[in-house]
């Protein structure tokens, strides 16, 4: 879980990193060259992507199975349990559900079109259509762009507890305690602000 | 009212066992002894069961030791774990005489200071034996992993404790005897781990199976189930502890009971000096009719501490009515009374003396909560004191009250802060700015069950070890020794001496359960279960707890008379009766039944009860903790009687109802000189 | 103060429970919660009915024994404070209090507030001890100098006093925290390294088989242990773990 976790956080960084090219005003010139590299380097495409692909499942296959296990450790629920720990914590399986809905829709809108030009209905690649894509999708889409910025409060929170839990759960040194706190508010503040504000940039500005 | 017909025992001096004290000259007897004593084969021992009731220091570091020999171990307690025993909540540390702080520390004075301390009542060559064997104990408590306070070198540190002149004491902050207990029990799961061990927790001992005249077995009654249950052994050994709470308050756990040695009495094995009780001084005071147990507030307090009273009555009756705040009484209104009576010892007189001045005071009506059965300890003036020197030391103005306070207040906290912050959550007061509360409360009883060298009761193969034998205190346990004597019995002596009866066991082979003896106990436990919970009404079991600790604590407490406790057997008698007719047991006994596990437990402090009045009785003589007030100096001093009472009361169970004789074990001091003790 | 009661009754492992109202008059506030359920007990077998079963023994806070769930949280409302050291001054009369055992799989109700703990027993037969006898002679104890430092982080963590607060605050119900004192106690000890790896694989194992939960690192073990055992004991557990997995 932890593992699986501190891969996917890796990943979730160069996510925003490439996403954030978007905002340069460059007519999404940056943004188009980087994505059309990732989409059609093999690298990135037989090897990372399969990778990612197995982490993402293989941390949701987790998920599950812990939280099942971990109602099997206490069939008889208390009436009243009310403990000194914060909420994100005790609930990493509601964001985490919140974060699957969130990627079956992020798949729909990005993977699948882009899986269906390259293989489906394979057309020409077409290295200029990303930037375009991304405004279609979030230019006055109301919804979708609330959707997503929920999404990406819900996962700062679970980054937030995750970053440090996974630290936690392979041992790393307990003197680097603040450190960790630190560095999870930052990281998961980071991740939440930077998505956010690339969906509403793009719903406000085309 | 009758006075009991103690005088039926046979006056000659006679005593009917051998102690099995070994000749020559004290320092080497152990030595010789164990080169002489018979051994068991490690063959054989594979077929030799023991069983132990107790998982305290010396049940459980028994049962370890006894199963890595070789033996097959049954270990029983009532409590949820072996863990919890309540050696856990010893505080202050562990007495052993390893001299790492070369300051004259040697075995004879180890021995020396424990002779003394407990007021020449316990035998020599026993206490000789302790000292010994106490340096080992912390090699091998180290060896297990106990983290005892460290100095910076990474040696082991020692602080010092009362009555004696070196620092002995290894601790582990104020929670010795928790490590203590979890290295024993850690050895322990390492035996039940490899099968050496069977461990029942939840049980309780009912009685004792004596098949031909040795211990056979017992009858244990699981708590959940409610099941009677037979076991046998070859040997039975009793580390149940001590029988405090025949007092009803003390601080032994709510759970700790005197059934387990009571049962073998019964069996015929004698019980010596039951009236020697410890009363500790710095008890956090009763505060109501509710009050259910008594917590202890640790001895060190009593370096910086002032203990006090006001001086006049009318200060005493607006303190109680909160009109008035012992802070606001003058320093010539109070009465620091332990300075006033005893100017060369003062505050730091041993416990006992220090708990029966503080009741003087509250019988006399100076006690200063509701109750009035409380007394002041002030830090006040340590404060100053130890603020004024920081301040000097630090370059600061020493005339600067408020910095003083600041300064003194710290130190006290880096001193004591843990218990102050006990201290403030039971009583609710900050210490800091107002003084304790402290009174005296029932600790712990050096009588027991009398044992032989090898730590055999007069039933053959029943043994007794820790606090639930008498041998090694006398009439007053230092600081720091009981957590010694626990672990000493259990890993460094039992486990030799037992090989000395059981050797003669080897072709015996297993005991069977089915045997008469224990069909006959197993009929005479379920009947008096049956007949306990019979009743459809009545008072509970706590009513008769509480009103059998009113009579011990008021008549058989701090000080006794012939009067009172004449008073008390019979008080004792009639609530007997009483209890027997009236106690209401709800619940059925075949379950959970905590209700039902008390009963049996209040029943047999009830006639415990009896007896330790009848020891106390017998004994006309002042010693330790026993204070007869027809016995004192003009002063208010204890007197002994060395003439008439160097001797252990041995008391022999004569059948219901009947009262018990009185055996005579002689003490004879070869080794040390008698002397009356003096704190003036 | 006077006081309504909500507390948990049930007759044996195999029944099933529910949750019974009383209501309690007179309640000194220098009582101790216990003692208010000494009262309650009083009176209930005044009125000729079982007493609630709850298990406790030293009532200063060391033993271990004590337990309950109040109002939701293991030992009660206060930080580093066991159930037998809670005092009534800490309500207001009127109030209405709820009385829970320690919940979870492997901590099997025996009677109402009465839970089977014999699983962390178990745990430290597995493995949490030195295998050192205690019939021999050992060394000297001076012979190995211990950093202060060392022994008295070894000591904060032996200080556990295996109540099961830590299992009954966890979500998961896990035994990590207090596993991983244990661990942690020894692995900091020269005496204790010897055995390391095999020590946590096994109390590890015995953990898993006892059916505790997983930990997810809430920290409501740590915000509930009455002895403060801190999380760190956790990270050292997983560190020891990892490493005995890669030797």
């Amino acid at each position: 879980m932890a593992l699986s976790g501190i891969f996917l956080m890796i990943f979730l960084l160069q996510h925003l990193a490439i996403n954030l090219t978007s905002l340069i005003p460059d007519n999404g010139e940056t943004f188009n060259t980087i994505s059309h590299f990732m989409g059609y380097n093999p690298i990135v495409q037989f090897v990372l992507q399969p990778i990612l692909i197995f982490g993402v499942c293989f941390h949701f296959v987790m998920g599950f199975i812990l939280e099942y296990q971990n109602r099997k450790a206490r069939v008889q629920k208390y009436i009243l349990h009310k403990t000194r720990s914060s909420w994100i914590s005790r609930n990493m399986i509601i964001s985490g559900l919140v974060i699957l809905a969130f990627l079956i829709l992020h798949f729909d809108d990005f993977w699948l079109p882009e899986i269906n030009d390259k293989y489906i209905n394979p057309v020409l690649p077409d290295p200029e259509k990303y930037f375009f894509h991304l405004q279609e999708q979030f230019y006055n889409q109301t919804y979708r762009t609330i959707f997503y910025c929920i999404s990406f409060v819900l996962l700062g929170l679970h980054l937030n507890h995750g970053l440090a839990s996974s630290f936690q759960s392979v041992g790393v040194s307990s003197a680097n305690k603040h450190i960790l706190k630190v560095a999870a508010n930052v990281y998961s503040i980071t991740i939440t602000v930077g998505f956010i504000s690339i969906a509403i940039f793009h719903y406000f500005i085309h | 009212m009758s006075e009991p017909n103690l005088h039926n025992h046979n006056s000659s001096e006679s005593f009917p066992f051998s102690n099995k004290v070994p000749k020559g000259p004290i320092g080497n007897k152990w030595e010789q002894h164990k080169g002489k004593i018979n051994l068991v084969s490690p063959a054989n021992k594979r077929n030799i069961d023991i069983i132990v009731v107790g998982t305290g220091l010396a049940g459980a570091s028994a049962s370890a030791t006894l199963a890595e020999l070789g033996y097959n171990v049954k270990a029983f307690c009532f409590q949820d774990s072996p863990r919890r025993a309540h050696s856990i909540a010893a505080q202050g540390g562990i007495n052993a005489s390893k001299n790492y702080q070369g300051d004259g520390d040697s075995n004879y004075r180890l021995f020396y200071d424990t002779i003394k301390g407990g007021d020449y009542r316990s035998r020599e060559a026993n206490v000789y034996r302790l000292a010994e064997v106490s340096a080992n104990i912390i090699d091998q408590c180290v060896a297990q992993g106990v983290p005892f306070a460290r100095d910076y070198g990474g040696l082991l540190d020692n602080r010092s404790f009362g009555g004696v002149l070196v620092s002995r004491t290894f601790y582990a902050k104020g929670q010795t005897g928790q490590q203590l207990l979890l290295g024993a029990y850690s050895a322990l799961n390492r035996q039940i781990n490899r099968g050496k061990v069977n461990m029942y927790t939840r049980h309780e001992m009912m009685d004792l199976v004596v098949v031909d005249g040795k211990a056979r077995g017992i009858i244990a009654r699981n708590l959940v189930n409610g099941n009677i249950e037979r076991h046998g052994a070859h040997a039975v050994v009793i580390a149940s502890g001590g029988y405090g709470n025949v007092f009803y308050l003390s601080t032994n756990a709510m759970g700790s009971n005197v059934t387990a040695s009571w049962k073998i009495y019964k069996k015929g094995a004698f019980f010596a000096n039951p009236c020697f009780t410890q009363i500790h001084p710095t008890c956090i005071p009763v505060s109501g009719e509710h009050q259910s147990k008594l917590t202890l507030m640790s001895e060190s307090l009593r370096n910086d501490g002032r203990i006090w009273v006001p001086k006049h009555k009318k200060d005493v009756e607006k303190i109680r009515n909160r009109e008035l705040k012992p802070t606001e009484i003058a320093e010539e209104d109070r009465d620091y009374y332990l300075e006033r009576r005893y100017p060369a010892f003062g505050n730091l007189v041993p416990r006992d003396v220090a708990s029966r001045a503080a009741k003087e005071r509250c019988d006399a009506g100076y006690g200063v909560n509701k109750t009035g059965q409380a007394v002041y300890l002030d830090f006040a003036s340590a404060i100053i004191r130890y603020g004024k020197e920081k301040a000097i030391s630090t370059g600061q103005d020493p005339n600067n009250t408020t910095l003083i306070d600041k300064l003194g207040k710290q130190v006290i906290k880096a001193k004591y802060g843990n218990l102050f912050q006990m201290y403030e959550k039971i009583v609710d007061e900050n210490p800091y700015e107002t003084p304790m509360q402290i009174f005296p409360a029932v600790h712990y009883t050096m009588g027991g069950v009398w044992v032989d060298y090898n730590l055999m009761t007069t039933i053959p193969g029943c043994f007794a070890i820790g606090e639930a034998n008498f041998s090694d205190h006398g009439a007053n346990r230092l600081g720091a020794s009981a957590l010694m004597q626990g672990l000493a019995d259990g890993y460094f002596v039992l486990p030799y001496t037992i090989g000395d009866y059981l050797a003669n066991d080897i072709k015996t082979g297993k005991i069977d359960v089915n045997m008469k003896a224990f069909e006959d106990a197993e009929k005479k436990v379920k009947e008096f279960i049956s007949n306990i919970s019979s009743n459809q009404s009545g008072n509970p079991v706590d009513y008769y707890h509480k009103k059998l600790g009113q009579i011990m604590w008021n008549k058989c407490g701090m000080s006794r008379n012939e009067q009172d406790l004449k008073k008390a057997i019979e008080e004792i008698k009639i609530l007997k009766k009483d209890f027997y007719k009236n106690v209401y047991v709800p619940g059925e006994s075949g379950g959970y039944n905590e209700e039902l596990a008390k009963a049996g437990r209040v029943a047999d402090f009830l006639e415990l009860g009896e007896l330790f009045a009848i020891d106390a009785l017998e004994r006309k003589e002042s010693c330790g903790g026993h204070f007869r007030e027809e016995y004192q100096t003009k002063e208010g001093e204890a007197l002994r009687n060395d003439e008439d009472y160097t001797f252990v009361s041995c008391w022999e169970f004569m059948g219901d109802g009947k009262t018990p004789k009185l055996n005579k074990e002689q003490l004879k001091f070869e080794s040390i000189e008698l002397k009356s003790r003096s704190y003036k | 103060m006077d006081l309504s009661l909500k507390i948990w009754r049930q007759k044996n492992k195999n029944e099933k429970g529910s949750m019974q109202d009383y209501s309690i008059k007179n309640i000194e506030p220098d009582m101790s919660f216990l003692e208010m359920l000494d009262v309650l007990n009083q009176q209930l077998i005044s009125g000729g009915e079982e007493p609630v079963a709850f298990d406790h023994d030293c009532r200063e806070g060391i033993c271990g024994s004590c337990s309950l769930v109040i109002n939701g949280a293991p030992h009660g409302p206060h930080k580093s404070t066991t159930t037998c050291q809670l005092h009534m001054r800490k309500f207001k009369s009127g109030d209405t209090i709820y009385i829970e055992p320690f919940r979870g799989s492997a901590f099997p109700i025996i009677k109402d507030l009465i839970v089977d703990r014999s699983s962390f027993d178990r745990i430290q037969q597995a493995g949490g001890y030195v295998s050192v006898n205690t019939s021999g002679n050992t060394v000297d104890a001076n012979a190995t100098p211990i950093p202060k430092p060392n022994a008295d982080e070894a000591f904060k963590s032996a200080a556990c006093i295996g109540c099961g607060a830590c299992v009954a605050a966890c979500k998961n119900s896990s035994a990590m925290l207090f596993v991983g004192a244990k661990v942690s106690q020894y692995a900091q000890l020269p005496q204790g390294k010897v055995e390391r790896t095999e020590r946590v694989k096994n109390m590890v194992v015995q953990m898993d088989k006892e059916g505790f939960g997983n930990c997810t690192n809430t920290g409501a073990c740590e915000a509930h242990c009455p002895k403060e055992i801190s999380l760190d004991n956790i990270v050292k557990l997983n560190r020891e773990y990892l490493n005995s997995k890669i030797k």
